[in-house]
């Protein structure tokens, strides 16, 4: 099959990469809000609570979420929730 | 239908079009050819039956063949002999058929002569995208491949491209069209552009210009903007970093405004047209993203302005008796040129009452003073764009650009004490020992008169310049002629 994709040319100077780089992680979690954000997929509850526990008893906050099925994107609503709580995120794989 | 093969080495070949009344002439000479020993592979560029009863008919519709073969015309027959061309005839022609195919009684039914249609492969914009597809593009700019279920627009955002309005998808065969706009090469330099100093060829203009929404005819205003842009006077860094309102402002003159169909006229300064709208975005773009100007990085405006977008207009040279402003500006009356405005948003001056030009004069002058603050002096330029009937009651009176400009100098110096800080309980101000002197608002270059707008309408319009210019001995407008 021919799968049909489409070309476009960099617009920029090119002194940047072409993928947007990732930020950076933070240094410390300390007085940071992790979101723990279950991606839907089975246990991956369970992982989440070990980690949450970890996170709690050094004193770091946190906030959980979860998208309704592991097929589809996030909600734009989880997405906003996220970024307006919290300061970084874990993502739950299944085991 | 046998699929899109390559070309054979030896032997006769023919590229038709269904579309096309000679190649539908010569359908019984192709099925005779077909029928010797020899025989002949047809491309068809359109219908894949056509034409019928030929053994060795191939589907071109992607124009591959025809691309690679060069077609411009329909029919072309072409003999080829181990790998290469030897003979090419271009619409019927029964002696040139009869020679190359060698087939003496070669429609003889037929009339001697009939020229052929345009090939499919040379229809306007095909040559572009079968370049892009088929053969080699020569854009240097890096390749970006998107994914079929991916939206380009879309993916324009996420890359950061865009100034908060879609953007047209820079494909190469928008890209080879916009650079058809100039004769320049498309390695070529134009300058630095800040606050990176980043390298701008000719290429990345263009590729700007595309997603800006620009015509290939923009491309020499575009170039000729970003060229003035670049002077060093013109302080493009210091308009982008500033915590001001500023960003470049075009002011268009010549015949190419009328050739490129800008509008001077209704509603000039606003919206609806394609020129206006998409030559000024595409310089703010090009400031985006080959010289990494972004809000909220470099660009530090505190409240920023709606021409960062684009704001971009053509003075209206209608008026014989009207001097324009590339010419007052030293460009040769007839020539092309930009200037180049370190502008404001607009500021309307309503004057209904006004019927002499002293009283115009008056008028306008209090609504200039108000250009930065009534007590700033000397710090910015401005524009005042006069509209046809204001200007009606100068033309009226004998008064051209310069009684015009003179007046408003005179009417807009006032005297220090009124000015300097302090002055009627206001802080702002110019120094305290200017109280005894006459203190011009503007200085010496730094008003700029233009003809624009409808025919109704006893408005004018101020465009306020840039209060980094106070040091407005490094900091002009620039003009620059358009090169075509």
């Amino acid at each position: 099959m021919n799968v049909e994709s489409t070309v476009l040319h960099d617009p920029t100077s090119e002194f940047a990469p072409v993928n947007q780089p990732r930020r950076r992680p933070p240094t410390s979690l300390k007085g940071k809000i992790v979101a723990l954000q279950d991606i839907g997929k089975l246990r991956s509850d369970e992982f989440l609570d070990y980690i949450e526990e970890d996170l709690n008893r050094r004193g770091i906050k946190t906030l959980r979420t979860a998208k309704p099925t592991n097929a589809k994107r996030a909600p734009v609503e989880i997405l906003q929730k996220i970024e307006k709580e919290a300061d970084v995120v874990v993502q739950a794989l299944a085991d | 239908m046998k699929p899109v093969s390559s070309i054979p080495p030896d032997g006769l070949i023919a590229v038709v079009k269904e579309d096309c009344p000679t190649c539908r002439l010569v359908e019984p000479v192709l099925q005779q050819i077909g029928s010797t020993k020899r025989g002949i592979v047809v491309y068809t560029q359109d219908d894949p039956t056509f034409p019928c009863d030929v053994p060795q008919v191939i589907d071109d519709r992607t124009l591959n063949t025809s691309f690679d073969l060069e077609i411009e015309t329909v029919p072309t027959l072409i003999r080829h002999e181990n790998g290469q061309e030897a003979e090419r005839v271009v619409g019927w022609n029964r002696a040139d058929w009869q020679r190359v195919t060698a087939v003496a009684d070669l429609g003889e039914e037929l009339p001697a002569h009939q020229p052929g249609c345009g090939s499919r492969s040379i229809e306007p914009d095909a040559t572009y995208k079968l370049r892009a597809r088929f053969g080699d593009t020569g854009i240097r700019a890096r390749r970006i491949q998107v994914d079929q279920f991916e939206d380009e627009i879309e993916t324009c955002f996420d890359r950061g491209w865009s100034d908060g309005l879609p953007v047209v998808p820079p494909t190469p065969e928008r890209i080879l069209r916009m650079l058809e706009g100039t004769s320049r090469a498309p390695d070529e330099i134009v300058g630095q552009v800040p606050p990176d100093l980043a390298p701008c060829t000719i290429e990345r203009v263009a590729i700007n210009a595309v997603m800006a929404g620009c015509l290939p005819e923009y491309m020499p205003v575009v170039l000729a903007a970003l060229e003035a842009a670049l002077e060093p006077n013109f302080t493009l860094h210091g308009i982008l970093c500033s915590t001001c309102f500023t960003a470049p402002l075009i002011i268009v003159n010549g015949p190419i405004t009328e050739k490129i169909g800008m509008n001077s006229s209704l509603n000039a300064l606003g919206q609806g047209n394609r020129a206006n709208a998409t030559i000024g975005r595409a310089l703010n773009l090009i400031v985006r993203n080959v010289g990494g100007g972004r809000p909220g990085e470099i660009d530090r405006s505190t409240f920023g302005a709606p021409s960062k977008y684009t704001f971009c207009f053509a003075e209206d040279e209608s008026d014989p008796e009207w001097q324009p402003l590339s010419v007052a500006r030293g460009v040769t009356s007839g020539a092309n040129a930009v200037t180049l405005f370190q502008g404001e948003g607009v500021q309307g001056i309503l004057d209904q009452r006004s019927r002499t030009p002293r009283e115009l004069t008056r008028s306008l002058a209090a609504g200039l003073l108000a250009v930065c603050h009534p007590h700033i002096c000397e710090w910015a330029h401005a524009v005042l764009v006069i509209s046809p009937e204001h200007y009606s009651i100068f033309r009226a009176a004998g008064w051209d650009r310069d009684r015009i400009t003179d007046a408003l100098f005179e009417a807009t110096t006032r005297n220090g004490e009124d000015v300097v800080q302090g002055a009627g309980g206001i802080a702002e101000g110019v120094p305290k020992n200017r109280a005894g002197e006459m203190v011009p608002k503007f200085p010496p270059d730094g008003l700029l008169l233009v003809r624009a707008g409808g025919q109704a309408g006893l408005y004018s319009a101020i465009l306020a310049g840039w209060p980094g210019g106070r040091a407005y001995k490094e900091s002009h407008p620039i003009t620059r002629e358009i090169i075509e």
